[in-house]
């Protein structure tokens, strides 16, 4: 009797639990997928449904502040990609092998920036990048917020998460190798070559495609650094959603969006364990 | 922990922490290795490290002499003579209100996410691997989706005469606003930040053996009262990284609050923004930033003592 009682409460508990994971799919999905079937509607007006048609994607890709911006955005995201992947792989490498004077200091530092709201470290930078502009002209040119200042502030997040993403790969790292390769007479920079660096290398490829993303997708701190000349693309989507909704920004969203899921599927392949496929 | 995994361990410890079972005194040549190594990690960290006390540790000390600065009638920022202001004016009663305003809205998106996140991460840990691996993927794709498109996405769904909207309508339920409510920031937020909840939990969970909560039932114990007292015990380190997860990053939200939010829903990271932009009080605004960073700082150590614990504390032993 008892036994009938929880079986029933056993199989309406696992009901609940279907149901809610159906609701966050749901969730997590519905939004998007309305998004991407509006992007292609014909209509003016972003709440009339007009028929299909690729017409605002043209609209978007003929609109010049549009290309500006992803011309910005690609720049940005491929330079504080290359910078922050050595930069931070170098100090990943330090910390998980070397002790050295002001290690723990660095090893502290390092997490900040992750942890940090955007919007603070996007003050952050503005203000010093306002004080770096007064010291600057002092002595030579004016200088302007733009391409480069955006740059150079993401390249000050990025280093982190890849150095994180790189540091998890180290931890599982087998030692044993490196030291049969020392033992075979391999030079330092031979052994670093040959056996390390093809062993780290998914963690590597991990970190920069992170690092890309993120460059790709931040607004806040781009918002604060970009100047009047070079804004990217997320800052202008945003600032245009400010001013209302219209079918080119439907467009846009899309586009960005099937960029930051072509990089998931990248990395997810990434991270898949090798011995799967012997 | 890592001294035993350490595989060459006489050069790799440091030459000013001795060891209890220090090893024979070392020969010059060996002295002379071990600092070329010490020099050779200084070298390879420098650049990276450079870096970051350039382009953070140097506006990280900016901000915060800005927030002990004097704003000028004009807007400007004026460094000479320091003092509390800015930090006193942080008591006014519109800025208690904004920042009690962030913590309520940022708490109930921690409390959604938690009732929502939970039952779906025991989902998913109790998946056979397969699926579970597959379920997963799905659930990276929006955590690494572009964070800006789908708040955008919220908006486009809930506008006036948007999706949403005209569904309820031809349901029957009639037009319904809740954009520019706070209601629709939490959900943004919800929205947002809801896979930074579930991943913890799911490790958590996934993690915990199993076993302890079929001997629970086999000492009877129904199966509620097992998975309060074994089950939520033994993911609370889940649980507490997840509730830091999400509240951190929403109580310094900018970007939902802009977009969904109205003027009703002033946040802190709208107020703080508005300081270094149309209002031009830099000072108050660093001085609120660094209020930011302190509280988010509390919270990650909060989370790292919690880690910590779980490490230490043999499964089972609460």
């Amino acid at each position: 009797m008892s036994n009938l009682g929880t079986a029933g409460a056993k199989r309406s508990s696992r009901h609940l639990l279907r149901a809610n994971a159906w609701f966050v799919f749901a969730f997590l999905y519905v939004p998007i997928v309305v998004l991407v079937i509006f992007s292609f509607n014909d209509s003016e007006r972003v709440n009339v449904w007009q028929g299909l048609s690729p017409r605002w994607y043209g609209e978007a890709l003929g609109n010049t502040q549009v290309v500006s911006a992803l011309r910005v955005s690609l720049i940005v995201a491929v330079t504080s990609t290359v910078v922050s992947t050595v930069l931070g792989t170098a100090v990943a490498l330090a910390l998980d092998r070397y002790r050295f004077k002001g290690r723990r200091a660095l090893d502290g530092t390092v997490y900040l920036p992750i942890v940090i709201p955007d919007i603070t470290m996007a003050v952050m930078l503005l203000v010093f990048f306002a004080e770096a502009f007064k010291l600057i002209d002092v002595i030579g040119p004016r200088l302007t917020l733009g391409v480069t200042t955006i740059t150079l502030s993401h390249i000050a997040f990025n280093i982190s998460f890849v150095a994180v993403v790189v540091r998890a790969r180290l931890d599982q790292f087998d030692r044993t190798l490196e030291e049969a390769a020392r033992d075979l007479y391999a030079t330092p920079w031979r052994t670093f070559r040959r056996v390390t660096l093809p062993l780290i290398a998914p963690g590597i490829a991990a970190g920069a495609l992170l690092a890309l993303t993120l460059s790709l997708d931040d607004v806040v701190i781009s918002a604060f650094t970009a100047g009047p000349g070079a804004t990217t693309l997320p800052v202008y989507v945003f600032s245009s959603i400010r001013q209302g909704v219209t079918p080119e920004l439907n467009a846009i969203s899309t586009l960005m969006l099937a960029a930051s899921i072509t990089l998931v599927v990248a990395s997810l392949a990434l991270q898949r364990p090798r011995s799967t496929t012997p | 922990m890592p001294p035993l995994r350490r595989a060459k361990p006489a050069a790799a410890q440091p030459a000013t922490s001795p060891e209890p079972t220090a090893p024979a005194p070392m020969t010059p040549a060996e002295i002379a290795a071990q600092r070329r190594k010490r020099r050779t990690g200084a070298l390879i960290a420098s650049p990276g490290a450079l870096y970051l006390l350039i382009f953070f540790m140097v506006p990280l000390g900016l901000i915060t002499v800005y927030s002990f600065a004097t704003r000028t009638s004009t807007g400007r920022t004026s460094l000479s003579g320091w003092n509390l202001n800015s930090y006193e004016r942080i008591a006014d009663d519109v800025i208690v209100g904004i920042i009690a305003r962030s913590a309520w809205l940022a708490f109930l998106t921690t409390v959604l996410c938690l009732v929502v996140a939970y039952p779906f991460a025991y989902y998913l840990a109790t998946r056979p691997p397969r699926l579970r691996a597959r379920l997963l993927v799905l659930v990276m794709i929006p955590f690494w989706t572009n964070g800006l498109v789908r708040i955008f996405a919220i908006r486009f769904l809930l506008g006036s005469n948007g999706p949403a909207s005209a569904l309820s309508e031809a349901m029957g339920f009639g037009t319904f606003r809740i954009l520019f409510t706070p209601t629709a920031v939490v959900l943004g937020m919800v929205y947002g930040f809801l896979t930074f909840m579930v991943l913890p939990l799911y490790v958590a969970l996934e993690r915990m053996d199993w076993r302890l909560v079929e001997a629970a039932r086999d000492l009877y114990a129904s199966g509620s009262k097992a998975f309060w007292r074994v089950t939520v015990p033994l993911t609370r380190s889940g649980i507490v990284a997840g509730c830091v997860l999400v509240f951190v990053p929403s109580f310094g939200s900018y970007v939902v609050p802009e977009i969904l939010g109205g003027a009703k829903t002033l946040l802190i990271g709208s107020y703080v923004a508005r300081q270094f932009q149309a209002a031009r009080n830099w000072p108050l605004g660093a001085a609120l930033s660094v209020l930011v960073i302190v509280a988010m700082l509390v919270a990650v150590a909060i989370n790292q003592r919690n880690s910590a614990n779980a490490e230490r504390t043999p499964a089972g032993m609460p």
